[in-house]
Protein backbone atom coordinates (compact mmCIF):
# COMPACT_ATOMS: atom_id res chain seq x y z
CA UNK A 1 0.00 0.00 0.00
CA UNK A 2 1.94 3.37 -1.03
CA UNK A 3 0.98 7.12 -0.29
CA UNK A 4 -0.21 7.40 -4.00
CA UNK A 5 -2.23 4.61 -4.03
CA UNK A 6 -4.24 5.51 -0.78
CA UNK A 7 -4.03 9.32 -2.31
CA UNK A 8 -5.57 7.81 -5.35
CA UNK A 9 -8.30 5.75 -3.64
CA UNK A 10 -9.67 8.58 -1.73
CA UNK A 11 -9.52 11.00 -4.78
CA UNK A 12 -10.97 8.45 -6.77
CA UNK A 13 -14.06 7.77 -4.39
CA UNK A 14 -15.02 11.23 -4.08
CA UNK A 15 -14.29 12.17 -7.83
CA UNK A 16 -16.33 9.20 -9.02
CA UNK A 17 -19.33 9.12 -6.52
CA UNK A 18 -19.37 13.38 -6.90
CA UNK A 19 -18.92 13.07 -11.14
CA UNK A 20 -20.87 10.06 -12.02
CA UNK A 21 -24.11 12.24 -11.40
CA UNK A 22 -22.64 14.89 -13.42
CA UNK A 23 -21.48 12.85 -16.19
CA UNK A 24 -25.30 11.19 -16.38
CA UNK A 25 -25.77 14.97 -16.65
CA UNK A 26 -23.72 15.97 -19.24
CA UNK A 27 -25.04 13.22 -21.19
CA UNK A 28 -28.79 13.61 -21.17
CA UNK A 29 -27.85 17.07 -21.90
CA UNK A 30 -25.99 16.43 -25.25
CA UNK A 31 -28.69 14.05 -26.11
CA UNK A 32 -31.15 16.77 -25.34
CA UNK A 33 -29.37 19.40 -27.77
CA UNK A 34 -28.84 17.33 -30.57
CA UNK A 35 -32.61 16.30 -30.39
CA UNK A 36 -33.40 20.08 -30.51
CA UNK A 37 -34.43 20.19 -27.00
CA UNK A 38 -33.04 22.61 -24.30
CA UNK A 39 -32.34 20.12 -21.60
CA UNK A 40 -32.80 20.10 -17.86
CA UNK A 41 -28.64 21.49 -17.50
CA UNK A 42 -25.61 19.39 -16.56
CA UNK A 43 -27.18 19.51 -12.44
CA UNK A 44 -30.03 17.65 -13.15
CA UNK A 45 -29.64 14.41 -11.40
CA UNK A 46 -28.28 15.62 -8.25
CA UNK A 47 -31.17 17.51 -8.31
CA UNK A 48 -33.40 14.50 -8.57
CA UNK A 49 -31.13 12.85 -6.07
CA UNK A 50 -31.71 15.56 -3.29
CA UNK A 51 -35.35 15.14 -3.87
CA UNK A 52 -35.41 11.68 -3.43
CA UNK A 53 -33.11 11.34 -0.60
CA UNK A 54 -35.77 14.00 1.09
CA UNK A 55 -38.78 11.31 0.65
CA UNK A 56 -40.20 8.92 3.03
CA UNK A 57 -38.92 5.60 2.20
CA UNK A 58 -41.15 2.89 1.90
CA UNK A 59 -40.83 -0.76 0.67
CA UNK A 60 -43.45 -3.20 -0.81
CA UNK A 61 -45.88 -5.22 0.75
CA UNK A 62 -44.27 -8.63 1.35
CA UNK A 63 -40.21 -7.90 0.24
CA UNK A 64 -37.56 -8.92 2.11
CA UNK A 65 -33.78 -7.97 3.75
CA UNK A 66 -32.58 -8.41 0.17
CA UNK A 67 -34.98 -5.97 -1.17
CA UNK A 68 -33.40 -3.35 1.25
CA UNK A 69 -30.17 -4.26 1.20
CA UNK A 70 -29.30 -4.43 -2.14
CA UNK A 71 -29.08 -0.79 -3.45
CA UNK A 72 -26.39 -0.28 -0.33
CA UNK A 73 -24.86 -3.67 -2.01
CA UNK A 74 -24.98 -1.92 -5.54
CA UNK A 75 -23.35 1.03 -4.06
CA UNK A 76 -20.53 -0.73 -2.25
CA UNK A 77 -19.61 -2.76 -4.79
CA UNK A 78 -19.17 0.07 -7.48
CA UNK A 79 -17.53 2.29 -4.92
CA UNK A 80 -14.97 -0.96 -4.17
CA UNK A 81 -13.97 -0.99 -7.48
CA UNK A 82 -13.87 3.14 -7.75
CA UNK A 83 -11.20 2.94 -5.10
CA UNK A 84 -9.28 0.29 -5.83
CA UNK A 85 -9.10 0.39 -9.95
CA UNK A 86 -6.54 2.50 -11.88
CA UNK A 87 -8.64 5.50 -12.51
CA UNK A 88 -6.37 8.78 -11.37
CA UNK A 89 -3.26 7.24 -10.72
CA UNK A 90 -1.27 3.73 -11.96
CA UNK A 91 -0.71 2.74 -8.17
CA UNK A 92 -4.09 1.14 -6.28
CA UNK A 93 -4.75 1.44 -2.61
CA UNK A 94 -5.48 -1.96 -1.84
CA UNK A 95 -3.30 -3.66 -5.15
CA UNK A 96 -4.57 -7.61 -4.52
CA UNK A 97 -8.32 -6.12 -4.79
CA UNK A 98 -7.52 -4.29 -8.33
CA UNK A 99 -6.81 -7.61 -10.61
CA UNK A 100 -8.93 -8.44 -13.89
CA UNK A 101 -11.07 -11.13 -12.31
CA UNK A 102 -11.42 -9.37 -8.90
CA UNK A 103 -13.16 -6.19 -10.72
CA UNK A 104 -15.10 -7.91 -12.84
CA UNK A 105 -16.78 -9.88 -10.60
CA UNK A 106 -17.12 -6.87 -8.28
CA UNK A 107 -19.29 -5.37 -11.02
CA UNK A 108 -21.01 -8.29 -12.45
CA UNK A 109 -21.77 -8.84 -8.52
CA UNK A 110 -23.24 -5.92 -8.63
CA UNK A 111 -25.75 -6.36 -11.08
CA UNK A 112 -26.60 -9.88 -9.67
CA UNK A 113 -27.86 -8.43 -6.63
CA UNK A 114 -29.92 -5.88 -8.07
CA UNK A 115 -31.39 -8.87 -10.26
CA UNK A 116 -32.35 -10.75 -7.02
CA UNK A 117 -34.23 -7.55 -5.89
CA UNK A 118 -36.30 -7.33 -8.55
CA UNK A 119 -37.24 -11.08 -8.33
CA UNK A 120 -37.79 -10.35 -4.47
CA UNK A 121 -40.15 -7.70 -4.99
CA UNK A 122 -42.46 -10.46 -6.51
CA UNK A 123 -43.90 -8.55 -9.71
CA UNK A 124 -44.07 -9.49 -13.53
CA UNK A 125 -41.97 -6.34 -14.21
CA UNK A 126 -39.07 -6.83 -11.66
CA UNK A 127 -38.79 -11.07 -12.97
CA UNK A 128 -39.04 -10.44 -16.26
CA UNK A 129 -36.46 -7.34 -15.91
CA UNK A 130 -34.25 -9.63 -13.82
CA UNK A 131 -34.56 -12.22 -16.38
CA UNK A 132 -33.86 -10.07 -19.23
CA UNK A 133 -30.58 -8.68 -17.27
CA UNK A 134 -28.99 -11.83 -16.36
CA UNK A 135 -29.42 -12.99 -19.69
CA UNK A 136 -27.36 -10.07 -20.87
CA UNK A 137 -25.23 -10.22 -18.18
CA UNK A 138 -24.20 -13.99 -19.23
CA UNK A 139 -23.05 -12.76 -22.14
CA UNK A 140 -21.20 -9.68 -21.33
CA UNK A 141 -19.25 -11.34 -18.07
CA UNK A 142 -17.21 -13.39 -20.21
CA UNK A 143 -16.34 -10.71 -22.98
CA UNK A 144 -15.48 -8.52 -20.23
CA UNK A 145 -12.78 -10.97 -18.95
CA UNK A 146 -11.89 -12.15 -22.03
CA UNK A 147 -11.08 -8.55 -23.58
CA UNK A 148 -9.22 -7.36 -20.41
CA UNK A 149 -7.39 -10.81 -20.97
CA UNK A 150 -5.92 -9.98 -23.92
CA UNK A 151 -4.67 -6.67 -22.55
CA UNK A 152 -2.97 -8.53 -20.11
CA UNK A 153 -0.84 -10.90 -22.28
CA UNK A 154 2.11 -8.67 -23.21
CA UNK A 155 2.36 -7.80 -19.56
CA UNK A 156 2.03 -11.14 -17.92
CA UNK A 157 -0.16 -9.93 -15.35
CA UNK A 158 -3.71 -9.65 -14.64
CA UNK A 159 -3.14 -7.12 -12.03
CA UNK A 160 -5.22 -3.50 -14.08
CA UNK A 161 -2.44 -1.18 -12.33
CA UNK A 162 0.37 -2.78 -14.21
CA UNK A 163 -1.25 -3.35 -17.59
CA UNK A 164 -1.76 0.36 -17.07
CA UNK A 165 1.90 1.54 -15.99
CA UNK A 166 3.09 -0.58 -18.97
CA UNK A 167 0.38 0.69 -21.24
CA UNK A 168 1.99 4.18 -20.05
CA UNK A 169 5.85 2.77 -20.69
CA UNK A 170 5.24 1.41 -23.92
CA UNK A 171 2.27 3.40 -26.05
CA UNK A 172 2.97 1.67 -28.74
CA UNK A 173 1.39 -1.46 -27.30
CA UNK A 174 -1.53 0.92 -27.40
CA UNK A 175 -1.86 0.67 -31.19
CA UNK A 176 -1.42 -2.75 -31.59
CA UNK A 177 -4.61 -5.56 -32.90
CA UNK A 178 -5.39 -6.62 -29.99
CA UNK A 179 -5.95 -3.58 -28.43
CA UNK A 180 -7.97 -2.74 -31.35
CA UNK A 181 -10.21 -5.85 -31.46
CA UNK A 182 -10.01 -5.75 -27.17
CA UNK A 183 -11.48 -1.75 -27.58
CA UNK A 184 -14.07 -3.00 -29.71
CA UNK A 185 -15.43 -5.75 -27.86
CA UNK A 186 -15.10 -3.71 -24.74
CA UNK A 187 -17.11 -0.75 -26.13
CA UNK A 188 -19.96 -3.10 -26.52
CA UNK A 189 -20.10 -4.54 -23.20
CA UNK A 190 -20.03 -1.25 -21.86
CA UNK A 191 -22.98 -0.23 -23.67
CA UNK A 192 -24.76 -3.53 -22.70
CA UNK A 193 -23.61 -3.35 -19.04
CA UNK A 194 -25.00 0.02 -18.29
CA UNK A 195 -27.56 -0.26 -20.09
CA UNK A 196 -27.58 1.99 -23.16
CA UNK A 197 -28.75 1.99 -26.52
CA UNK A 198 -28.63 -0.25 -28.65
CA UNK A 199 -29.47 -2.64 -25.60
CA UNK A 200 -31.39 -0.94 -23.41
CA UNK A 201 -32.86 2.50 -23.51
CA UNK A 202 -31.81 4.45 -20.87
CA UNK A 203 -35.17 6.90 -20.91
CA UNK A 204 -37.81 4.88 -21.37
CA UNK A 205 -40.53 3.86 -18.83
CA UNK A 206 -41.92 1.76 -21.57
CA UNK A 207 -42.94 -1.43 -19.81
CA UNK A 208 -42.83 -3.94 -22.42
CA UNK A 209 -38.76 -3.25 -24.00
CA UNK A 210 -36.70 -2.41 -20.65
CA UNK A 211 -34.93 -4.20 -18.90
CA UNK A 212 -32.80 -2.44 -16.36
CA UNK A 213 -35.68 -0.06 -15.21
CA UNK A 214 -37.92 -2.91 -15.17
CA UNK A 215 -35.93 -4.46 -11.95
CA UNK A 216 -35.71 -1.15 -10.01
CA UNK A 217 -39.54 -0.36 -10.77
CA UNK A 218 -40.56 -1.04 -7.20
CA UNK A 219 -37.87 1.27 -5.68
CA UNK A 220 -38.47 4.94 -4.03
CA UNK A 221 -37.05 7.63 -2.20
CA UNK A 222 -33.87 7.36 -0.33
CA UNK A 223 -33.62 3.30 -1.90
CA UNK A 224 -33.89 4.78 -5.39
CA UNK A 225 -31.75 6.96 -4.82
CA UNK A 226 -28.85 4.95 -4.23
CA UNK A 227 -30.01 2.76 -7.28
CA UNK A 228 -29.67 5.69 -9.14
CA UNK A 229 -26.29 6.95 -8.14
CA UNK A 230 -25.03 3.77 -8.38
CA UNK A 231 -25.76 2.98 -11.89
CA UNK A 232 -24.42 6.60 -12.62
CA UNK A 233 -21.44 5.27 -11.21
CA UNK A 234 -21.45 1.81 -12.68
CA UNK A 235 -21.28 3.65 -15.68
CA UNK A 236 -18.58 6.35 -14.79
CA UNK A 237 -16.07 3.29 -13.44
CA UNK A 238 -16.55 1.50 -16.66
CA UNK A 239 -15.96 4.28 -18.73
CA UNK A 240 -13.18 5.20 -16.78
CA UNK A 241 -11.57 2.02 -16.83
CA UNK A 242 -11.99 1.92 -20.39
CA UNK A 243 -10.26 4.82 -20.62
CA UNK A 244 -6.99 4.08 -18.48
CA UNK A 245 -6.65 1.11 -20.43
CA UNK A 246 -6.33 2.62 -23.88
CA UNK A 247 -6.13 6.03 -23.57
CA UNK A 248 -3.97 5.91 -20.23
CA UNK A 249 -2.23 9.58 -21.01
CA UNK A 250 -2.27 12.05 -17.73
CA UNK A 251 -2.65 9.20 -15.23
CA UNK A 252 -0.62 10.19 -11.93
CA UNK A 253 2.57 8.23 -11.28
CA UNK A 254 3.76 10.34 -8.38
CA UNK A 255 2.16 11.32 -5.30
CA UNK A 256 2.74 14.54 -5.83
CA UNK A 257 -0.49 17.10 -5.39
CA UNK A 258 0.56 18.70 -9.25
CA UNK A 259 0.54 15.29 -10.87
CA UNK A 260 -2.48 14.01 -8.61
CA UNK A 261 -4.50 17.25 -10.14
CA UNK A 262 -3.62 16.54 -13.30
CA UNK A 263 -4.99 13.29 -13.54
CA UNK A 264 -8.16 14.02 -12.08
CA UNK A 265 -8.56 16.41 -14.72
CA UNK A 266 -7.36 14.03 -17.19
CA UNK A 267 -10.22 11.47 -15.59
CA UNK A 268 -12.71 13.50 -15.72
CA UNK A 269 -11.91 15.35 -19.70
CA UNK A 270 -11.41 11.79 -20.87
CA UNK A 271 -14.43 10.52 -19.29
CA UNK A 272 -16.30 13.37 -20.24
CA UNK A 273 -15.31 13.18 -23.52
CA UNK A 274 -16.00 9.36 -24.02
CA UNK A 275 -19.75 10.10 -22.74
CA UNK A 276 -20.72 12.91 -24.80
CA UNK A 277 -19.69 10.68 -27.65
CA UNK A 278 -21.55 7.60 -25.96
CA UNK A 279 -24.77 9.86 -25.78
CA UNK A 280 -24.37 11.76 -29.50
CA UNK A 281 -23.55 8.09 -31.05
CA UNK A 282 -27.12 7.58 -29.41
CA UNK A 283 -29.11 9.91 -30.66
CA UNK A 284 -28.70 7.72 -34.14
CA UNK A 285 -29.14 4.54 -32.82
CA UNK A 286 -32.45 2.92 -32.16
CA UNK A 287 -33.18 0.37 -30.02
CA UNK A 288 -32.65 -3.52 -31.02
CA UNK A 289 -34.69 -6.32 -30.42
CA UNK A 290 -34.16 -8.11 -27.25
CA UNK A 291 -33.63 -11.16 -29.66
CA UNK A 292 -31.30 -9.64 -31.33
CA UNK A 293 -29.28 -8.60 -28.63
CA UNK A 294 -27.62 -11.78 -28.53
CA UNK A 295 -26.43 -11.00 -31.53
CA UNK A 296 -24.17 -8.42 -30.90
CA UNK A 297 -23.12 -9.58 -27.77
CA UNK A 298 -21.87 -12.95 -29.66
CA UNK A 299 -19.74 -10.34 -32.09
CA UNK A 300 -18.32 -8.58 -29.46
CA UNK A 301 -17.39 -11.99 -27.63
CA UNK A 302 -15.49 -13.13 -30.98
CA UNK A 303 -13.73 -9.91 -30.72
CA UNK A 304 -12.33 -10.60 -27.89
CA UNK A 305 -11.46 -14.18 -28.40
CA UNK A 306 -9.98 -12.77 -31.62
CA UNK A 307 -8.08 -10.18 -29.55
CA UNK A 308 -6.55 -12.55 -27.58
CA UNK A 309 -5.53 -15.05 -30.00
CA UNK A 310 -3.37 -12.00 -32.38
CA UNK A 311 -1.83 -11.18 -28.79
CA UNK A 312 -0.53 -14.47 -29.03
CA UNK A 313 0.47 -14.56 -32.81
CA UNK A 314 1.10 -11.14 -33.88
CA UNK A 315 2.95 -10.03 -30.28
CA UNK B 1 14.68 -14.76 -49.88
CA UNK B 2 15.84 -13.57 -47.36
CA UNK B 3 13.32 -12.02 -44.67
CA UNK B 4 12.90 -8.23 -44.52
CA UNK B 5 14.34 -6.28 -41.69
CA UNK B 6 11.83 -4.30 -40.43
CA UNK B 7 12.06 -0.89 -37.88
CA UNK B 8 9.63 -1.53 -35.22
CA UNK B 9 7.48 1.50 -35.94
CA UNK B 10 6.99 -0.59 -39.38
CA UNK B 11 6.42 -3.52 -37.69
CA UNK B 12 3.92 -1.73 -35.46
CA UNK B 13 2.33 -0.35 -38.13
CA UNK B 14 2.26 -3.33 -40.28
CA UNK B 15 0.38 -5.33 -37.12
CA UNK B 16 -2.55 -2.82 -37.37
CA UNK B 17 -3.41 -2.96 -40.78
CA UNK B 18 -3.26 -7.04 -40.73
CA UNK B 19 -6.13 -6.23 -37.00
CA UNK B 20 -8.02 -3.83 -39.47
CA UNK B 21 -7.85 -6.25 -42.03
CA UNK B 22 -9.32 -8.96 -39.48
CA UNK B 23 -12.02 -6.64 -37.57
CA UNK B 24 -13.50 -5.44 -40.77
CA UNK B 25 -14.01 -8.98 -42.00
CA UNK B 26 -15.38 -9.99 -39.02
CA UNK B 27 -17.82 -6.79 -39.20
CA UNK B 28 -18.70 -8.13 -42.45
CA UNK B 29 -20.14 -11.47 -41.34
CA UNK B 30 -21.29 -9.55 -37.88
CA UNK B 31 -23.78 -6.85 -39.77
CA UNK B 32 -26.35 -7.64 -42.17
CA UNK B 33 -27.95 -4.13 -44.03
CA UNK B 34 -25.84 -4.37 -47.59
CA UNK B 35 -24.94 -0.47 -47.32
CA UNK B 36 -22.95 -0.37 -44.18
CA UNK B 37 -21.44 -4.47 -45.61
CA UNK B 38 -20.62 -2.53 -48.39
CA UNK B 39 -18.88 0.52 -46.15
CA UNK B 40 -16.97 -2.04 -44.30
CA UNK B 41 -15.56 -3.66 -47.26
CA UNK B 42 -13.95 -0.31 -48.67
CA UNK B 43 -12.15 -0.06 -45.30
CA UNK B 44 -11.07 -3.96 -45.53
CA UNK B 45 -10.10 -3.18 -49.29
CA UNK B 46 -7.58 0.36 -47.62
CA UNK B 47 -6.71 -1.90 -44.63
CA UNK B 48 -5.09 -3.92 -47.64
CA UNK B 49 -3.78 -0.97 -49.25
CA UNK B 50 -2.19 0.26 -45.74
CA UNK B 51 -0.68 -2.74 -45.57
CA UNK B 52 1.45 -3.18 -49.03
CA UNK B 53 1.97 0.67 -48.64
CA UNK B 54 3.88 -0.50 -44.99
CA UNK B 55 5.43 -3.11 -47.06
CA UNK B 56 6.57 -0.83 -49.68
CA UNK B 57 7.70 1.78 -47.13
CA UNK B 58 9.67 -0.90 -44.83
CA UNK B 59 11.72 -1.72 -47.84
CA UNK B 60 12.20 1.36 -49.87
CA UNK B 61 10.64 -0.15 -53.60
CA UNK B 62 9.48 2.03 -55.39
CA UNK B 63 7.36 -0.96 -57.17
CA UNK B 64 5.67 -2.12 -54.19
CA UNK B 65 4.45 1.70 -53.68
CA UNK B 66 3.60 1.59 -57.14
CA UNK B 67 1.26 -1.44 -56.08
CA UNK B 68 0.16 0.01 -53.43
CA UNK B 69 -1.15 3.01 -55.54
CA UNK B 70 -2.74 0.11 -57.17
CA UNK B 71 -4.61 -2.10 -54.90
CA UNK B 72 -6.28 1.56 -53.32
CA UNK B 73 -7.72 2.56 -56.29
CA UNK B 74 -8.96 -0.78 -57.29
CA UNK B 75 -9.79 -2.08 -54.26
CA UNK B 76 -10.56 0.37 -52.12
CA UNK B 77 -12.19 2.46 -54.94
CA UNK B 78 -12.82 0.34 -58.18
CA UNK B 79 -14.91 -2.54 -56.59
CA UNK B 80 -16.45 -1.04 -53.66
CA UNK B 81 -17.93 1.49 -56.23
CA UNK B 82 -19.02 -1.56 -58.29
CA UNK B 83 -20.36 -3.33 -55.59
CA UNK B 84 -22.69 -0.01 -54.72
CA UNK B 85 -23.90 0.00 -58.68
CA UNK B 86 -24.77 -4.11 -58.23
CA UNK B 87 -26.41 -3.18 -55.27
CA UNK B 88 -28.74 -0.24 -56.60
CA UNK B 89 -29.49 -2.31 -59.71
CA UNK B 90 -30.50 -5.86 -57.31
CA UNK B 91 -33.99 -4.05 -56.27
CA UNK B 92 -35.46 -2.94 -52.83
CA UNK B 93 -33.80 -5.49 -51.18
CA UNK B 94 -30.97 -4.10 -48.68
CA UNK B 95 -30.75 -6.79 -46.23
CA UNK B 96 -29.48 -9.98 -46.16
CA UNK B 97 -32.63 -11.16 -44.69
CA UNK B 98 -32.13 -14.48 -43.54
CA UNK B 99 -28.88 -16.22 -43.94
CA UNK B 100 -28.47 -19.99 -44.53
CA UNK B 101 -27.10 -20.25 -41.09
CA UNK B 102 -28.12 -17.20 -38.61
CA UNK B 103 -25.42 -14.80 -37.82
CA UNK B 104 -24.79 -15.84 -34.10
CA UNK B 105 -24.20 -19.39 -35.14
CA UNK B 106 -21.72 -17.69 -38.06
CA UNK B 107 -19.86 -15.56 -35.63
CA UNK B 108 -19.05 -18.62 -34.00
CA UNK B 109 -18.37 -20.37 -37.17
CA UNK B 110 -15.94 -17.44 -37.79
CA UNK B 111 -14.40 -17.63 -34.26
CA UNK B 112 -13.79 -21.55 -35.39
CA UNK B 113 -12.37 -20.38 -38.83
CA UNK B 114 -9.85 -17.92 -37.13
CA UNK B 115 -8.43 -20.63 -34.80
CA UNK B 116 -8.30 -23.41 -37.52
CA UNK B 117 -6.27 -20.66 -39.59
CA UNK B 118 -4.37 -19.61 -37.05
CA UNK B 119 -3.06 -23.22 -36.08
CA UNK B 120 -2.74 -24.37 -39.53
CA UNK B 121 -0.32 -21.58 -40.51
CA UNK B 122 2.27 -22.30 -37.62
CA UNK B 123 4.71 -23.76 -40.12
CA UNK B 124 4.04 -21.55 -42.46
CA UNK B 125 4.99 -18.43 -39.72
CA UNK B 126 8.30 -21.00 -38.86
CA UNK B 127 9.94 -20.85 -42.32
CA UNK B 128 10.79 -17.39 -41.90
CA UNK B 129 10.21 -15.46 -38.54
CA UNK B 130 9.83 -11.54 -39.32
CA UNK B 131 6.97 -9.26 -38.87
CA UNK B 132 5.56 -9.66 -42.50
CA UNK B 133 5.40 -13.97 -42.23
CA UNK B 134 3.89 -13.27 -38.91
CA UNK B 135 0.69 -11.58 -40.35
CA UNK B 136 0.23 -14.27 -42.61
CA UNK B 137 -2.22 -16.35 -40.38
CA UNK B 138 -4.51 -13.20 -40.28
CA UNK B 139 -4.51 -13.29 -44.61
CA UNK B 140 -5.04 -17.12 -43.61
CA UNK B 141 -8.16 -16.11 -41.57
CA UNK B 142 -9.91 -13.33 -44.19
CA UNK B 143 -9.70 -16.23 -46.78
CA UNK B 144 -11.50 -19.16 -45.05
CA UNK B 145 -14.12 -16.08 -43.37
CA UNK B 146 -14.83 -14.69 -47.21
CA UNK B 147 -15.59 -18.52 -47.59
CA UNK B 148 -17.96 -18.82 -45.28
CA UNK B 149 -19.67 -15.49 -46.27
CA UNK B 150 -19.52 -17.18 -50.28
CA UNK B 151 -21.74 -20.15 -48.71
CA UNK B 152 -23.76 -18.82 -46.26
CA UNK B 153 -25.15 -15.41 -47.84
CA UNK B 154 -28.10 -15.94 -49.85
CA UNK B 155 -28.13 -12.01 -51.29
CA UNK B 156 -25.96 -11.96 -54.59
CA UNK B 157 -23.83 -8.53 -53.54
CA UNK B 158 -23.05 -10.15 -50.20
CA UNK B 159 -21.87 -13.65 -52.08
CA UNK B 160 -19.99 -11.11 -54.14
CA UNK B 161 -18.44 -9.29 -50.93
CA UNK B 162 -17.45 -13.16 -49.81
CA UNK B 163 -15.79 -13.72 -53.28
CA UNK B 164 -13.57 -10.38 -52.92
CA UNK B 165 -12.78 -10.96 -49.46
CA UNK B 166 -11.31 -14.23 -50.31
CA UNK B 167 -9.30 -12.38 -53.08
CA UNK B 168 -8.18 -9.91 -50.72
CA UNK B 169 -7.09 -12.26 -48.39
CA UNK B 170 -5.01 -14.62 -51.05
CA UNK B 171 -3.66 -11.09 -52.41
CA UNK B 172 -2.54 -9.96 -48.71
CA UNK B 173 -0.98 -13.81 -48.07
CA UNK B 174 0.66 -13.22 -51.67
CA UNK B 175 2.64 -10.04 -49.91
CA UNK B 176 3.34 -11.05 -46.54
CA UNK B 177 4.84 -14.28 -48.26
CA UNK B 178 7.14 -12.90 -50.91
CA UNK B 179 7.75 -9.54 -50.15
CA UNK B 180 6.01 -8.46 -53.28
CA UNK B 181 5.18 -10.49 -56.55
CA UNK B 182 6.09 -8.07 -59.29
CA UNK B 183 3.86 -5.08 -60.83
CA UNK B 184 3.12 -7.05 -63.91
CA UNK B 185 1.45 -10.11 -62.44
CA UNK B 186 -0.17 -7.71 -59.67
CA UNK B 187 -1.97 -5.87 -62.53
CA UNK B 188 -2.86 -9.24 -64.36
CA UNK B 189 -4.35 -10.63 -60.82
CA UNK B 190 -6.37 -7.30 -60.23
CA UNK B 191 -8.12 -6.91 -63.70
CA UNK B 192 -8.56 -10.20 -63.61
CA UNK B 193 -10.87 -9.71 -60.60
CA UNK B 194 -12.13 -7.08 -62.03
CA UNK B 195 -13.50 -8.66 -64.70
CA UNK B 196 -15.11 -11.69 -62.91
CA UNK B 197 -16.59 -8.60 -60.62
CA UNK B 198 -17.99 -6.95 -64.03
CA UNK B 199 -19.35 -10.75 -65.35
CA UNK B 200 -20.63 -11.35 -61.72
CA UNK B 201 -22.68 -8.41 -61.94
CA UNK B 202 -24.15 -8.55 -65.48
CA UNK B 203 -25.37 -12.37 -63.90
CA UNK B 204 -26.90 -10.72 -61.15
CA UNK B 205 -28.36 -8.47 -63.08
CA UNK B 206 -29.71 -11.03 -65.53
CA UNK B 207 -31.01 -13.14 -62.50
CA UNK B 208 -33.05 -9.98 -61.14
CA UNK B 209 -34.79 -9.22 -64.91
CA UNK B 210 -35.33 -13.06 -64.83
CA UNK B 211 -36.84 -13.58 -61.67
CA UNK B 212 -37.42 -10.35 -60.44
CA UNK B 213 -34.94 -10.94 -57.19
CA UNK B 214 -31.66 -11.60 -55.85
CA UNK B 215 -31.99 -14.03 -53.29
CA UNK B 216 -30.50 -16.91 -54.30
CA UNK B 217 -32.25 -19.33 -52.58
CA UNK B 218 -35.14 -19.42 -55.19
CA UNK B 219 -32.69 -21.06 -57.29
CA UNK B 220 -32.29 -24.51 -55.72
CA UNK B 221 -36.06 -24.77 -57.33
CA UNK B 222 -34.17 -24.81 -60.93
CA UNK B 223 -31.75 -27.59 -60.23
CA UNK B 224 -33.89 -29.74 -58.56
CA UNK B 225 -36.28 -30.30 -61.60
Amino acid sequence: MSALGVAGGVLQAVVIVGGAPLLLGLMRQVRARLEGRAGPGVGQPWRDLRKLVRKQSISPRGTTEVFRVAPVLLVAMTLVVAVVAPLVTTASAVPPVADLFVVVALLAHATVVIALAGLDSGTAFGGMGASREVTVLALVEPTALVAIFALSVPTGSTSLPTIVGTALDDPQRLISPASLLAAVALAAVIVAETGRLPVDNPSTHLELTMIHEAMVLEYAGPDLALVELGSAMRLSVYLGLFTSLFVPWGIATTASPLALALGVVALAVKVGVVGAGLAALEVFLAKLRLFRVPELLAGSFLLALLAVTTAYVLG
Amino acid sequence: MEPVVMSPPAAALLDVAAGALLLTAVLVVWRRDLPTILRIFTAHGLALGALVGVLAWAQRSVELGLVTIGVLAVRGGLLPWLLRRALAGAGPARREVRPVVNVTASLLAVAALVLLAFSVSVPLVELGESPATRAVPVAVAVVLIGLLVLVTRRHTVSQLVGFLLVDNGITAAGFLTTSGIGLVVEVGVALDVLLAVLVLQVLAGRIRDTFGDVDLGELRELRDR
